[in-house]
């Protein structure tokens, strides 16, 4: 489903360039859970930010369900974002004016989704994370791991095939981050696929397949080992 | 339906940035306030000047036997029927007509003592004063009353008077023209040439039924009139022609107005008004460049929420119309406050001088409320445009 191959990505900086990511060549097949770990700077946002169509490669091939989607136009792109790839961020990105609801809300508001159904599927979609109770409520009405996942809600209410989470737990105590990987995995188990960074390797030991990235390239590894 | 959400969203941003949305609506405003109010001071003094130049008398209608073509030259075809005192009773009683005064004419010699002297005598009534604006050195005008009756009072031009009693007092003093005998009540200040053509100074006035049987005739020379309403003089002509071809049955009298200096005056003043909106226009662009700070300022405040936007794959020209639909409302608050307040500025304006004829032209409602409207979605193109633009990982990265 995800096919990168010989993929790099490079920043202008000064006279020389950064290379954020070296040849990275991976393959994630549907329902797979791979947690994405490695230090600070090593690449892995950069990596998931290409994965998740909001960048692009500046040398390699990516394709995502069969398609190269490097040379499509944003339009297109961002189609593959609002329908197929969901995003979860480290400091959630709530709209802070809007309730739980209405933020779960806000991508079939772009989608011109019909209210009505909107309604319904922000609804069960906040249920799927445990969060109906709390629909009315807004970010600042709510604790750290409520917030997150709310934001997971958000992410899964378009039905994407991936959600790409960017140390999703990195804000939270170890209760709240224990609840929120508990929700994704919940949603794995059920043919989400899913790719977490984490600096955590306790939490990276929960996912059946785990890259360490080191100065941008990948190692594999299996998981479930500490 | 979605451009209806799309609404929703940007009044859901704009009530949560309270003071922004505020001050961004008092720009607009101020600006509308400030194009209606010039405006309406323009408009205000061209109607004043108007005004002003109405009451020296072109507010006057002149009525004369006989059908003028336009092409000029002498009126033929058809009998010309005669005005009467008939014709004039009935036409002062039209409700345009604020008066009405019948005159008769012809010049004859009048008698003080040994003394004589030739002049121009108007049969007319007391309304004739009021209507040519004569101010009197001394004494009154002709009485009012029923211009049937035949009085024998008369009144001097300055000239006249000073000719015929050289320093002595001319009131109660009884002046003779041919057999009749009249009793002087007031000498007019002195005046110039007239608009007709008449030196009044050069003239006498004495009741218009005595004249008529003094010279002998059965009907007037002219009738003159004063409209109510300046606008109005169009209307009034029409009805004073119309009231007397029904009299009449023949379209045989014809109605000179004095207006035409005054439309170029007028066309003066309306230039004035004009440049008046020009600066108003200027402070609405001011304005402007308010609303379109206002949301640059929105857009880079607002940088994490449109790279999010852009995350979530919304795409760019739903994020473009969202921030348009927000300058929109602005401006459509904004124009709705200005036009509140520019109504209320003038209405207190019109309290404070009721002298001053202040009014909004409708034209300038027209103007400010499309140029609101263009400020907004103007000025909101470009921050708009910069939205979509960002870089949504920029945006997103926590500074
Ligand atoms: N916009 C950018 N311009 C220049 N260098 C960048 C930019 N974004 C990331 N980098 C560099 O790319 C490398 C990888 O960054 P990142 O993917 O954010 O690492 P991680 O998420 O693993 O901490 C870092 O060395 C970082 O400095
Ligand atoms: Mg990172």
């Amino acid at each position: 489903m995800i096919e990168l191959q010989g993929v790099w990505r490079t920043y202008p900086v000064g006279e020389g360039v950064v290379h954020a990511l070296r040849d990275v060549s991976l393959s994630i097949t549907p329902g797979e859970h791979v947690a994405l770990i490695g230090p600070s700077g090593s690449g892995k946002s950069t990596l998931l930010h290409i994965l998740g169509c909001l960048d692009r490669p500046s040398q390699g091939r990516y394709c995502f369900e069969g398609r190269d989607v490097v040379a499509l136009p944003e339009a297109e792109r961002s189609l593959l974002r609002r329908t197929r790839i969901g995003f979860v961020f480290q400091f959630f990105h709530l709209l802070p004016r809007l309730t739980a609801q209405g933020n779960v809300e806000l991508p079939m508001l772009f989608s011109g989704v019909p209210r009505k159904e909107r309604k319904a599927r922000a609804a069960q979609a906040l249920a799927s994370v445990g969060l109906l109770p709390r629909a009315a409520h807004r970010p600042d009405q709510l604790s750290g791991g409520e917030r997150q996942r709310v934001a997971i809600a958000r992410a899964v209410v378009m039905n994407p095939a991936v959600v790409l989470a960017d140390e999703p737990t990195g804000n939270l105590d170890r209760a709240s981050a224990q609840e929120v990987m508990g929700v994704l995995e919940a949603m794995n188990r059920q043919g989400l696929t899913l790719v977490v960074v984490t600096h955590d390797p306790l939490l990276a030991a929960r996912a059946r397949r785990v890259v360490h990235l080191a100065d941008g390239r990948p190692s594999d590894a299996p998981g479930g080992e500490a | 339906m979605a451009f209806l959400d799309l609404l929703g969203f940007a009044v859901g941003a704009l009530r949560g940035h309270r003071l922004r949305t505020a001050l961004s609506v008092a720009g607009v405003a101020i600006g509308i306030t400030a194009v209606l109010a010039l405006t309406a001071l323009g408009e205000g003094a061209r109607r004043y000047i108007v005004d002003e130049f109405a009451t020296l008398g072109s507010n006057l209608v002149i009525i004369l036997p006989g059908k003028v073509e336009t092409t000029g030259g002498v009126p033929f075809g058809g009998v010309t029927h005669d005005l009467t005192l008939e014709d004039h009773a009935a036409l002062a009683r039209l409700g345009r007509l604020r008066r009405a005064a019948p005159i008769a004419v012809a010049t004859e010699t009048l008698r003080f003592r040994d003394l004589g002297r030739s002049a121009p005598i108007l049969g007319t009534t007391a309304d004739y004063q009021e209507i040519r604006r004569l101010r009197l050195a001394v004494g009154t005008f002709l009485p009012s009353g029923d211009p049937e009756r035949s009085g024998t009072e008369i009144v001097l031009g300055t000239k006249v008077a000073q000719e015929l009693f050289r320093g002595e007092n001319p009131l109660g003093q009884v002046v003779r023209v041919g057999p009749d005998r009249f009793r002087v009540v007031g000498v007019l200040a002195p005046r110039g040439l007239s608009m007709l053509g008449f030196d009044l100074d050069e003239a006498a006035f004495i009741p218009v039924r005595t004249a008529m049987r003094l010279f002998n005739r059965t009907s007037l020379f002219r009738i003159v009139a004063e409209v109510r309403i300046f606008a109005e003089m169009d209307q009034a002509k029409a009805e004073v022609l119309a009231l007397l071809k029904d009299r009449h049955r023949a379209e045989d009298a014809t109605v000179y107005t004095q207006d035409a200096m005054l439309a170029s005056f007028s066309a003066i003043l309306r230039v004035l008004t004009l440049s008046l909106a020009g600066i108003a226009s200027v402070s609405l662009v001011v304005a402007g460049v308010g609303i379109m700070n206002v949301m640059l300022v929105s857009v880079t405040e607002r940088r994490a929420e449109i790279g999010l936007l852009k995350a979530l794959g919304a795409p760019a020209p739903r994020i473009l119309l969202a921030f348009l639909a927000e300058a929109v409302i602005l401006a459509a608050l904004g124009g709705a406050a200005g036009l509140a307040a520019g109504a209320a500025g003038v209405g207190l304006l019109a309290l404070a001088y009721p002298g001053f004829p202040v009014a909004i032209p409708l034209w300038s409602v027209g103007a400010a409320m499309a140029l609101s409207f263009l400020v907004g979605v103007g000025f909101g193109v470009w921050p708009a445009r910069r939205a979509t633009q960002l870089d949504p990982i920029a945006a997103l990265a926590r500074r």
